[in-house]
């Protein structure tokens, strides 16, 4: 009975989490809730993942009533990796948090980042789940809403700044999503993404289409922070708390690059974007400039909080230059770079908010020496590092695989010369730290010898490993983005 | 035990033995103890798999999917078995080394040390054992960065320096060019098993795209030190001397060449090689940085930097053999990986020990020193004697079979290259022999001795094999001569 309710509890229990926190109020019970709730979404995620596996996708309908007129969620192998992805972080950001937040914030406002960050989990769950495209533009305020609540927690008097920059460039990206939406459902009449995808090829208006193309790609664009849409995301993950920026690190951009794929592949298709505008074109370039400028800002960058953001605006763009190709191995590699670079980056800035608590700061200044005085979380930094660069053995290099095999089966080496040139520039940014750490003496703002506490060097140890594992180990994520692309390409969902 | 958990144990040891080394970092005595022991078991294990290798057999082992479809796997062949051999068994001889040298100069971080050098011997084990070219790759780059912090040990600005030219070559071709052939060669091939005769020949590609395939190989595999990718290679001289020895003569450099001679001959398969021509460049490139290297050896002051000259030269013999296609030269170049590691750790011994005992660096500043350091001299001698291919050093054995491959090629212009890279490696080696035993020392120098024991023991046991390879060449050359009649 319960389990036939999986897909709605597992966005419900989170939801419902939050308002229990602030009725609780105390900091520990907020926690426990918190941890709990996105605890039970994970392992909900998980089986539902393995069910789809096994059974193929489920559709469930809300309060019964059956789509188009009710409100369905929809389980695929590709939902299901994005719910495990971020109940997962989620889960591990909230135990994280016990002794991240609690440094960073007074006590009285505890709760109320437990309280954000159920609701915060709950909307990206939700737009990852639901088959409706007005739910996800609800479930999308809820997130955003929740996230720039968050980011303005943050100690520094310039998080609020950053808070209301990407409250304005977020609400635009919204509105501009929710026209897009109003369009779609002007031209056909429905809302649900099954239905929208049927009717959309007998659409009266083919400008009202054309237009709703124009408007949720702009939309989501600024969501993904997609290059030159990006300039929120730096200062955002730059002056949020730690735990914050973890999360929107590897989760908040990828469920944007999820729905993305969705309205590309799942309701317009791929024949329809292609014609409407000449959007591989228009994304590959931009994916290009992304992956080039970024990583070029990112090598000038002081702070290692903002000297990731930089790396996580090109990174993106790799997942969308994997999008442009359209096809099976392009849209494997931007499949499983979404989650591997959700693991890598959760696992980055996880470490980082350790280096940042003991040292008062996360200047590449505070890694001086720092290979000696945390020795665990510089390697754990190393360790992500060479995720990111792509090393064999690691996440990052399965994903740099499929993106170059797809290139290749294009046909186009100058492709091919960049993807594994520009990684070469991660690797130089990435040894900028382990230079500091492991070759300079310590300095004025080295921290005294002492690891990060246990609490928080658990969470960020487990994504470390994952970086690992699933750089070994490949044949359910990539088994997963296999399935996935197959059904992006294959038509509607 | 089977052979899959002998190839566990060969990939396992060393790893346990780097935490062992980890853990028992505050006891220097206990450590030491722990390094040696690893490196003991290390060859046993090794040795353990090589009379099923030479009756024929091929232990294998699979354990995960690093990608659907490709396994991280190993399977034992001859030119992995002899590798394997080469640099577990001079670790231990190494090992002995590494203790004189870093406590006779009072090295820091020597925990560091210890453990990074444990897990290159892991790395390399994965190489040589290699089922494919994936695995092959993972363990290359893995190679790469767990020597960096050996390279740049001593933390100072050259360190730094050195540490990222020799990142950025050996990172950079292999990811800018090696990654891309892999994939190139999986997307071509369907497969990316080491087979004999090759894995690209039913792949119906032009003649043009099996040399750019090649010619992405070759340049990729950054460790081979094919000019113009040779200057990681000097640079990485600011490590500690046992870094260079077994790192930079041996395992480091010969996982290079190796893993050029498994690509050309498992991967493209000489047979298909020859038929299209498409590596009629390679024995060009290669003699180019034989004489090349060997000229600016000829130059170099620094007893180091002309070591590493040398090897840039001889890593090339390896390719030159193999790019030879015949028979006899794939023999000679899997040969001469065995012959060179030997005599070119002698050579680096000889030249920590001189640093450890007298702190000279220079060539110009040896004279005399075989007086003062006869042992260590007469080692070098055996290995200098070795480099330029004279009997009874075991350089001879391979140079011969080389040299027996280019008649049989009948490629006169390796011949010719072949004989005038043995002149000028005479020429800059003899004058290093002659400084040291027949000229006087200068005056008012402070009178010093042989290194410490354990460092001239070492050196001493590599020249012995030095000749002992020349006189009882059977298993290696027995491994060699396999690697083209099986499988």
């Amino acid at each position: 009975m319960t389990l036939a309710h999986l897909p709605a509890l597992v966005v419900v229990v989170p939801l419902l989490a939050a308002p229990l926190a602030v009725l609780l109020r105390r900091s520990s019970s907020a926690w426990a809730i918190a941890s709990a709730a996105c605890a039970f979404s994970f392992a909900a995620a998980l089986v539902l993942a393995a069910e789809v596996a096994a059974q193929g996708p489920i559709s469930y309908h809300l309060g019964s009533w059956s789509p188009p007129w009710g409100i369905e969620y929809r389980v695929d192998a590709l939902s299901a990796f994005v719910l495990v992805l971020v109940s997962g972080i989620g889960t591990l950001t909230a135990l994280y948090a016990w002794r991240s937040i609690a440094a960073e914030l007074p006590r009285d406002q505890l709760y109320l980042y437990y309280a954000m960050h159920c609701l915060c989990v709950a909307g990206l769950l939700g737009m990852t789940i639901t088959g409706d495209a007005f739910n996800l533009f609800v479930f999308m305020e809820i997130a955003s809403l929740s996230s720039y609540v968050l980011i303005a927690l943050g100690r520094d008097r310039r998080a609020l700044l950053a808070a209301y920059q990407y409250l304005i460039l977020g609400t635009i990206g919204a509105t501009f999503y929710v026209i897009g939406v109003g369009l779609l459902y002007l031209a056909t009449g429905t809302l649900n993404i099954a239905d929208l995808a049927e009717r959309l090829p007998q659409a009266a208006s083919p400008r009202a289409v054309l237009a709703a193309l124009a408007f949720i790609t702009v939309g989501v664009s600024l969501k993904l922070a997609l290059f030159p849409l990006h300039f929120w995301l730096p200062n955002a993950y730059a002056y949020a708390p730690s735990a914050v920026t973890a999360f929107l690190a590897a989760t908040a951009t990828k469920v944007s690059v999820y729905v993305l794929l969705r309205f590309y592949f799942g309701i317009f298709g791929l024949q329809l974007v292609t014609e409407l505008l000449p959007m591989r074109e228009i994304l590959l370039a931009l994916s290009l400039v992304a992956i080039l400028t970024a990583s070029l800002v990112a090598l000038w960058q002081a702070d290692l909080k903002r000297l990731f953001a930089y790396s996580s605006v090109a990174q993106i763009g790799y997942i969308t230059l994997g999008i442009s190709m359209a096809s099976h191995d392009g849209l494997t590699a931007a499949v499983v770079h979404l989650f591997n670079h959700g693991i890598t980056k959760g696992a980055l800035f996880l470490l980082i908010g350790g280096i940042a608590l003991r040292a008062r700061g996360a200047s590449l200044e505070c890694a001086r020496g720092l290979g000696r005085s945390m020795p665990l979380t510089s390697l754990g930094v190393v360790i992500a590092g060479l995720s990111l660069i792509g090393v064999p053995g690691t996440a990052g290099f399965v994903s740099k695989w499929y993106l170059v095999l797809g290139a290749i089966e294009a046909g186009s080496w100058w492709l091919v010369a960049f993807v594994v040139a520009t990684s070469l520039i991660a690797a130089a940014y990435v040894w900028r730290f382990v230079e500091a750490a492991y070759l300079s003496a310590p300095g004025a703002r080295t921290p005294e010898p002492g690891e990060t506490p246990a609490t928080m060097l658990v969470p960020a140890w487990i994504l470390v490993a994952a970086c690992v594992g699933f750089g070994l180990q490949t044949s359910w994520s990539v088994g997963t983005a296999q399935r996935a692309a197959a059904l992006l390409l294959g038509g509607a969902p | 035990m089977s052979g899959a958990q002998l190839i566990a144990a060969v990939l396992l040891v060393p790893a346990a033995g780097a935490a062992g080394i980890a853990l028992a970092g505050r006891w220097p005595n206990l450590r030491e103890s722990v390094t040696l022991a690893t490196a003991a078991a290390l060859l046993a294990c090794v040795l353990g798999l090589l009379p099923a290798v030479l009756a024929g057999e091929r232990p294998q082992l699979a354990v995960l999917e690093m990608l659907p479809g490709i396994a991280l796997g190993f399977r034992v062949e001859p030119l992995g078995m002899l590798f394997a051999l080469v640099a577990s068994s001079l670790w231990i001889v190494n090992s002995v080394y590494s203790i004189g040298y870093m406590r006779g100069n009072d090295e820091p971080r020597q925990t560091r040390f210890y453990v990074c050098f444990a897990l290159a011997l892991a790395a390399t084990m994965g190489i040589a054992f290699s089922a494919n070219l994936l695995t092959l790759f993972l363990f290359y780059e893995m190679l790469t960065l767990v020597t960096w912090p050996l390279v740049t040990h001593h933390g100072d600005g050259e360190a730094r320096a050195g540490g990222r030219t020799y990142l950025g070559f050996l990172l950079g071709t292999s990811i800018v060019l090696l990654l891309p052939a892999i994939i190139a060669t999986w997307a071509f091939a369907g497969t990316l098993e080491f087979a004999p005769g090759g894995i690209l020949r039913n792949a119906s590609l032009s003649n043009a795209a099996v040399g750019g395939l090649l010619a992405l190989y070759m340049f990729g595999i950054g460790k081979a030190a094919l000019m113009p990718f040779h200057r990681w290679l000097p640079a990485a001289m600011v490590a500690p001397t046992p870094v260079s020895a077994l790192l930079h003569a041996v395992a480091v450099v010969k996982a290079g060449v190796f893993a050029v001679l498994k690509v050309i001959v498992y991967v493209f398969g000489i047979e298909t090689l020859a038929e299209v021509r498409a590596a009629d460049w390679l024995p060009t490139v290669a003699g180019f940085t034989i004489i090349a290297a060997s000229v600016v050896a000829l130059r170099a002051d620094n007893l180091k930097r002309r070591l590493a000259y040398s090897t840039v030269s001889q890593l090339s013999y390896v390719v030159l053999a193999a790019s030879l296609l015949t028979p006899l030269s794939v023999a000679a170049a899997a040969l001469h990986i065995a012959t060179h590691a030997v005599g070119k750790i002698t050579l680096f011994f000889a030249a920590g020990a001189i640093y450890t005992a007298s702190h000279k660096t220079e060539v110009s500043q040896l004279d005399g020193i075989g007086r003062r350091m006869p042992w260590t001299m007469g080692a070098f001698a055996i290995g200098a004697l070795s480099m330029v291919g004279l009997p009874p050093a075991a350089g001879f054995t391979s140079k011969w079979f080389l040299l027996g491959g280019a008649f049989q090629a009948q490629h006169w212009t390796a011949v010719a290259v072949i004989i005038a890279s043995t002149l000028l490696t005479a020429g800059y080696f003899a004058p290093i022999v002659h400084r040291a035993f027949l000229r006087p020392p200068p005056a008012g120098e402070h009178a010093h001795g042989e290194a410490p024991w354990p460092m001239v023991a070492a050196l001493v046991t590599t020249a012995a094999l030095t000749v002992l390879l020349f006189f009882l060449p059977e298993v290696p050359l027995a491994l060699a001569r396999t690697l083209q009649g099986g499988t």
